[in-house]
């Protein structure tokens, strides 16, 4: 379903470059938000200390995470060889149920229209939306 | 039968005033055309909708995006009884109008990022965010449930 043309990759890269300096902010929210918004996704972090969406391990975890995205930026050219590791980590480490990268995606979505509204054009937004699903499907990869 | 806590009411009721639908309503639904293309499969009778441009500017596009945000007014004047109050909606999206279940989730997904930017961080925080989803995932729940 997901093959990003190259109207969407360029469309991604200049977002990006645009919105890249927020990147942290970005991924403090849409953890935090995901957190509360979707509470079953607390359960894969009942070994904090501090379990609130603002605490600091939720805001480390939403820079950690959007860190991963940057980088799939970086390799939008080929997510699946780029984040092979990575998919191997959340396959048999991690083992995230993929259903909730979409529902992170989502409040990413959610958080840079917050923060971009002008920018974050329709043609931004299916262009961002096919990248994050196609970065979850890389990170789905190993899974089985 | 669902249950809302007061902050929650609160929350839904609050945003909903503040919702413009003849606003809303029209970016919500051109987006879900521009950003999930096969949605227009229900539109065909909308004349242009070759491109983005053409979808934003699409007058017909925009009078049914004000009516279907309009739809979500009965709801939040009957929010402990949603289903029910979507009954005959429900039966016409399925048995007149074909609409797969799936997209009321999407364009559900795609009025929370219109509202979002329209009311920003302060307006639609974390909480709003989760009452309000809350609410639209009962309307979307209550639009699918006389499928058969």
């Amino acid at each position: 379903m997901t093959t990003l043309t190259a109207k969407d990759k360029d469309t991604v890269k200049a977002f990006w470059a645009k919105v890249s300096g927020k990147a942290e902010d970005i991924g403090k929210q849409s953890l935090a938000r995901m957190l509360v918004v979707y509470p079953q996704t607390k359960t894969y972090f009942a070994h904090w200390k501090d379990q609130s969406p603002d605490g600091a391990p939720a805001r480390k975890h939403g820079i950690t995470v959007m860190t991963g995205v940057a980088n799939a930026v970086s390799k939008i050219d080929n997510l699946r060889a780029g984040l092979l590791e990575l998919s191997e980590l959340h396959a048999f480490t991690l083992r995230v149920d993929p259903a909730n990268f979409k529902i992170l995606a989502h409040n990413m979505l959610v958080v840079i229209a917050i923060m971009f509204p002008e920018e974050f054009t329709p043609e931004v937004h299916v262009a961002m939306d096919k990248f994050l699903a196609s970065l979850a499907l890389a990170l789905a990869e190993k899974y089985r | 039968m669902v249950k809302w806590t007061d902050a929650e009411r609160a929350a839904i009721t609050s945003l909903w005033g503040k919702i413009d639908v003849g606003e809303i309503g029209p970016q919500a639904l051109a987006r879900l055309l521009i950003v999930y293309p096969w949605t227009q499969r229900h539109f065909a009778s909308f004349g242009n909708l070759s491109t983005n441009a053409a979808i934003l500017g699409n007058p017909k596009v925009a009078q049914h995006g004000k009516t279907v945000m309009g739809g979500l007014e009965n709801a939040v004047k009957n929010m402990d009884d949603i289903k029910n109050t979507y009954t005959k909606l429900s039966v016409m999206h399925s048995e007149k109008l074909h609409v797969d279940p799936d997209n009321f989730r999407v364009l559900a997904e795609v009025i929370s990022v219109c509202v979002a930017a329209k009311f920003g961080p302060s307006v639609f925080t974390a909480d709003v965010q989760e009452a309000w989803q809350k609410f639209l995932a009962v309307v979307v729940s209550a639009l699918g449930k006389q499928y058969h």
